[in-house]
Order: C-alpha cells, then sequence, then structure tokens
C-alpha cells in the first residue's frame, strides 16, 4: 500500500446521516487508486457509490476517516481546492453559456491568460471532436454531444483524478456503447486517473483497470475484472456480475458434495477450504453437456426450458437436487436440436469452475 | 395497384391538407371569439379612458372643477416649465421637478432595498425543504392579507417621535430627543420597502427555486469561489426573476399614493400625490392629466430599459 503510484487512498471513511435513524451512507471504507488507472465503483443504487465519489471531489466531508491525494489530506477542501473534477450525471453544463464558454470557465476561474484559455478550449474541443459546436449553447446540442461538452470541461484543466458520476446512463446504447470506447480513448490519451461511478456491470467489466463493487455503503471486493468475474468473494458479488449458478454443498476433503450426494471434484486451491457447509457458483457458460449415459453417479439434470438468444442457448434444467440450474452453451453454424425439452443430460466441470463462496 | 395507391395517396394527403387549412382557419376565428371578452375590457377599461385623459390634458381647467372645452398647451408647458407670475417668462418648475426626481429616486432606493433584502430571503425558502417552503410562502403572503392602509398606519406606530422605535431608545438611553423619521424620505422609502417587499421575493424565488443547484457544485468543482460562483453562475441564471421583482415594485412605487401620503405628509409629495391634489384641492384636471401621461411615459421608458437589460445581458454571454 505505500508504493508511490497511488493517487487517491481512502482510509476508514465513515459518512453518517444524522436522522430518526443513522444512515450509514458509507461504512468504514478503504480504498486505493492508482495513478493513470480506470478505476470502477460498482453497484445497485443507494450502495453508497455516488457518496464516495461526492467525498472524493469534496462536495461532502467524512464523517470520520481520511481521503488522501497524492498522500495529501484533503478530507476537508472545499472542491475548489482540489485538482480533482467531476463529469456529472446530467453534465451540469451552464445553460447561459456557450460550449466554449462552459470549457473555459475552469480555466478562467484559475486565472489563466485569455489567450491560454483560448487555445486549451481549441485543444479541448478538438480531443472531443467537437470543433464546430463552439458557440453553441448546451440546449442547442444532443445529448451525446452534451456528454463531450461536459467531459471536456471537466477535462480542460487537467486534473490529477477525473470522477464520472454515472455519465453514459442518459444515453441510447448505441450511443453508450460509442461513448465507452471514447472514454477509453481519452483516459489513455489524457494520462488521469479516472475514477468512474456505474450501476452497469456490463460496463464496469469491458472498461475498468480495476473495479470495487459496492453494496449498503461497504466495499464487498475489488480487483482487475477478470478476478471479480471468476472468483467473485460472496454471493452478492457473483450474482451482480454476471449469470451465477449457486449449489448447496458439503466440502469433504477436496470434493464438494450435493444435496443428493453427487460428488464434484475441486481445484488445487478449493482443496485448503475447511470441511463443513458452504455455497458454490458455477457460472452457465462453464458447464458442457452431454446425453446421459446413465451412471448412478452422474451428474445430471432435466431440461424444463430453452431460451434462443441467436449468438448462444440457455438451457434452464431441473438438478437431482431439485435445484434449477443454467447452462448457457454458444452457437455453432452445424448444431441442430440435440437437446429437446425433458431430455436428461449429463454435466461435466471443469474443477477450476467452482468457485467456493464466503457466505 | 401501386399506382392507384399512389394516386389515392396524394388524394388523401391534397384533402388532408384542405383540411388542415379550414381547422387552422376556424382556429383562428375560435382565437378571436374567446379573446374577445378581454378585448372589450382593454378597451372600454384602458384604452378608453386613456384617450379621455389624453383630451383632458389639453383642455382648459374649470374655474372651480371640471373643464372648459378650450384647447390649449398651456398645460402641457406647465408641467416641467413654470411661467413667471409678473414678466410672463419661462423657468424651470423647481416644484414638479423635485417631485418627479424625489419619486424616482425612492423608487430606485426601494427597488435596489428589496432586491437587498428579498434576494436572501428567497434564496432561504428556495433552499428549505418542499414541505416548509410552503410555510414560509405562506408567512411572505400573510402581510397581503391586511389592508394597506392599515399596514402603513401600523409603521407610523412604529416610528413616530412618540412611537415604538423611539420609546424604546429614550427607554434604553441611546437618546434624549426623539428621532425625527416621520414625515422624511426615509419614511416613506421604509415603507414602501416593507409594502413592496413581497413582489421581489416571490418572482426571485421562482426562478431561484427553478435553478439546477448541480450547477452551482459544478461551478466549485471547477475551481470557483463562493463570489465568482454567485456573479457568473447564480446571478445569471437568476436574473430574470431579478428583473421581474424589479419591474413589480419600481413601477407601483413611482405612482404609490397611500404611503408618501401617510408617512410622507405634505412635504415628502410623489408622483401619486401630486396627481391626486390636481383632481382634489388644485382643482386642476388637466393639469392631472397631464402629469398622469407623464408618470405612464416614465414607466414605459423604465419598462423598456428593463427590458433591454434582460436581453441584452443574454446576448453578451453568447
Amino acid at each position: 500500500m505505500t508504493t508511490n503510484d497511488e493517487a487517491i487512498e481512502i482510509k476508514n471513511a465513515l459518512k453518517v446521516y444524522k436522522g430518526d435513524t443513522d444512515v450509514y451512507a458509507l461504512n468504514d471504507v478503504s480504498l486505493m487508486i492508482k495513478k493513470n488507472e480506470f478505476f470502477t465503483l460498482l453497484g445497485p443504487s443507494g450502495c453508497g457509490k455516488t457518496t464516495l465519489l461526492r467525498l472524493i471531489a469534496g462536495f461532502e466531508h467524512p464523517t470520520s476517516g481520511t481521503i488522501l491525494l497524492n498522500k495529501e489530506d484533503i478530507s476537508l477542501l472545499p472542491p475548489n481546492k482540489r485538482p480533482v473534477n467531476t463529469v456529472f450525471q446530467n453534465y451540469a453544463l451552464f445553460p447561459h453559456m456557450t460550449v466554449g464558454g462552459n470549457i473555459a470557465f475552469g480555466l478562467e476561474m484559475l486565472g489563466w491568460s485569455k489567450s491560454e484559455v483560448a487555445s486549451a478550449v481549441d485543444e479541448m474541443l478538438e480531443l472531443v471532436k467537437m470543433q464546430d459546436l463552439k458557440n453553441r449553447r448546451p440546449a442547442e446540442i444532443s445529448g451525446g454531444q452534451q456528454q463531450r461538452v461536459a467531459l471536456a470541461r471537466a477535462l480542460a484543466p487537467k486534473p490529477q483524478v477525473l470522477l464520472l458520476d454515472e455519465p453514459l446512463s442518459a444515453l441510447d446504447l448505441k450511443l453508450r456503447k460509442q461513448m465507452q470506447i471514447e472514454l477509453k480513448r481519452l483516459q489513455s490519451e489524457t494520462g488521469i486517473t479516472f475514477v468512474f461511478v456505474t450501476h452497469d456491470q456490463e460496463e464496469a467489466l469491458t472498461m475498468s483497470d480495476r473495479i470495487a463493487v459496492m453494496n449498503e455503503g461497504k466495499i464487498l471486493q475489488y480487483g482487475n475484472p477478470r478476478d471479480i468475474y471468476h472468483h467473485p468473494e460472496n454471493k452478492f458479488v457473483a450474482n451482480f456480475i454476471g449469470d451465477s449458478n449457486f449449489l448447496l454443498a458439503d466440502i469433504q476433503n477436496g470434493n464438494a458434495v450435493l444435496t443428493d450426494g453427487t460428488e464434484l471434484k475441486l481445484s488445487k486451491e478449493n482443496k485448503q477450504v475447511s470441511n463443513g457447509q458452504k455455497s458454490i457458483l458455477i457460472r452457465p457458460e462453464h458447464v458442457q453437456m452431454s446425453k446421459a449415459k446413465g451412471s448412478k453417479k452422474a451428474f445430471e439434470g432435466k431440461i424444463s426450458n430453452i431460451v434462443y438468444f441467436g449468438t448462444d442457448t440457455h438451457f434452464h434444467l431441473e438438478l437431482k437436487t431439485g435445484d434449477d440450474f443454467t447452462i448457457r452453451k454458444q452457437n455453432t453454424p452445424n448444431e441442430g436440436t440435440d437437446f429437446e425439452i425433458g431430455a436428461v443430460v449429463e454435466l461435466t466441470i471443469d474443477e477450476n469452475a467452482i468457485q467456493i463462496l464466503n457466505d | 395497384m401501386t399506382m392507384n395507391s399512389n394516386l389515392s395517396s396524394s388524394e388523401s394527403a391534397k384533402k388532408a391538407a384542405e383540411v388542415e387549412r379550414l381547422s387552422q382557419k376556424k382556429d383562428v376565428r375560435n382565437r378571436w371569439l374567446l379573446s374577445l371578452p378581454a378585448l372589450a375590457i382593454i378597451f372600454f377599461a384602458a384604452a378608453g379612458p386613456l384617450l379621455i385623459v389624453i383630451l383632458y390634458s389639453f383642455l382648459t381647467p374649470g374655474d372651480y372643477t371640471g373643464v372648459i372645452w378650450t384647447f390649449t398647451t398651456e398645460t402641457w408647458i406647465s408641467v416641467v416649465l413654470e411661467r413667471d407670475f409678473f414678466d410672463e417668462t419661462l423657468g424651470w418648475a423647481d416644484a414638479h421637478l423635485s417631485i418627479f426626481w424625489r419619486s424616482i429616486r425612492l423608487s430606485l432606493i426601494t427597488t435596489i432595498l428589496t432586491a437587498i433584502f428579498g434576494i436572501p430571503t428567497a434564496y432561504f425558502i428556495a433552499t428549505r425543504s418542499p414541505k416548509s417552503r410552503n410555510i414560509w410562502l405562506f408567512l411572505i403572503t400573510i402581510p397581503f392579507w391586511s389592508n394597506l392602509l392599515v399596514r402603513t398606519y401600523a409603521i407610523q406606530e412604529l416610528i413616530r417621535n412618540k412611537g415604538v422605535i423611539n420609546n424604546f431608545l429614550q427607554w434604553i438611553g441611546l437618546t434624549n430627543e426623539p428621532i425625527e423619521m416621520m414625515f422624511t424620505d426615509f419614511a416613506v422609502g421604509f415603507g414602501m420597502t416593507y409594502v413592496y417587499l413581497p413582489l421581489m421575493v416571490l418572482p426571485v424565488y421562482a426562478s431561484i427555486e427553478k435553478l439546477d443547484f448541480k450547477l452551482v457544485e459544478g461551478a466549485y468543482d471547477l475551481y470557483a469561489s463562493r463570489w465568482q460562483c454567485l456573479r457568473r453562475i447564480i446571478v445569471p441564471l437568476v436574473r430574470p426573476g431579478l428583473i421581474a421583482g424589479s419591474i413589480l415594485v419600481f413601477i407601483p412605487c413611482l405612482g404609490a399614493y397611500v404611503t408618501p401620503q401617510i408617512l410622507g405628509g405634505g412635504n415628502q409629495l410623489m408622483f401619486g400625490n401630486l396627481i391626486a391634489l390636481q383632481f382634489g384641492q388644485g382643482k386642476n384636471w388637466p393639469l392631472g392629466a397631464a402629469l398622469s401621461l407623464t408618470l405612464m411615459v416614465i414607466v414605459m421608458i423604465a419598462l423598456v430599459y428593463f427590458v433591454k437589460v434582460s436581453s441584452g445581458e443574454n446576448k453578451k454571454n453568447g
């Protein structure tokens, strides 16, 4: 934790809103964000991710705990004294100023000279490809264009950290995909640390260097997208990111024994896990299906429903344990309809595909 | 088949256009019909009387009251100029001019004072929770429930020589002699500020309430100080409300009658009192009519100025 490449470090941040019952918006959150990183705070609404962002921006101050920016305590600095800028959810563009005026605002406030401001504004307009719309008002441009202006405005003062509060949520799907790529490009071109808040797991997985999954004012897990997807620590994280099959299992000497007695082999890492009742996670795409051979020990299920998705097909099964189980199978051009509703199939699972959860 | 459908579609388009045109025509007719009552009121209650006032300002005053039907421009000259009693030379009508100037000056001061007191009040109300906002707005409108005369006499009770304020000051020993407040410009300005304050608060409140506070956060985030944020973001966005409030305060102030009459006494006449005087004791109806029209012109100039300020500022920021 004491390397030189950290941009932001949050230590035991607590944010309590006093009321009839105190609300713990942030409950003892500690976090380290590296320089030049695309860091995402992911969680359902009300999980505290926006509060955390506002704490970094300075709109709110922590009830206790510290926020360090480049090892300097900024916990109590007002927003205008922090080299941190925000892209707001609804952009918060100044309606009485032009696009150019909006981008220039922060630079003027920093006391840049007129010529410096003018050249920086042109540079930013070029960066977000909006040169033609410099003299338009925010009300006269589209949502996607407003988004670009908001980005340019926040990037113009060259902040050390750029905070993005669900900036893509107001855009339609196609535009959102386009802006995701655009954001990644801007981040690598400017080399600025991005802290991105979203409730969209796919957005988080595709864009981030690292993700922190939050719920109820706490960070449940943080790491790179692969780790979070393949090795979620608990049910909430597994459920929030991707589709999941949860099964109850009794861990016995390196095997997971299901409630109907079926034994599943565990990987070497998982062999360390102590014996006892645990939840295990199996991702739907990590399971192979074949026709049942009728052996008693086999892991089997009966197909109860088939949903065709184009790129893949989802098979809903009922296991012998009585649990529902989903398998996702990628479609190929040569495949027929091998598996039909009502058929009993045997399931093969790679030992690495089984993840033991902590709760 | 295609031909047919094309034909019929172009025909139906024509038909639709025709229906549209007719309905629009009917619409326009309906609109005129609907606005007829309002137009009638405007004609009989505003335009008609105005014409009579204009007519009267060019007639000769009667001996006791009313007018004699002889055309003259003498009245209009006497609005700003004065004929010397002995040698008939023209000089400035100082009495009138000082009243004009006092009216404009006091109205301006009142407008500025209501803005100074009104903007923070409006800001305070607009930043409360929606529930308590209604209570505050309700409190602001309470003074409207009682008659203007009653309220003005209440102020008199506060500021007269043996009134509440002077009694209190003498009681705590701050002053031996009562401070003369009645029948001064201060009394009139104070009274008008009190009376017209809600007319400033309400429109300013309306525009602050519409203000997106995310914009204020955005400005802070972009390194603006509190003062810069106020000047560059809040004031420009609240300006329409401020201008509406200024119009609502400044214009009735110019023609105020009751407040200067009671609090200013005979010394501190304003426009409204001067006009009333001509129709009453002065027995000079044409002069009263001419003064009324002069007041209207001043109001028009003020309105045009306000409108210019509001649209001009918009352009500047563009």
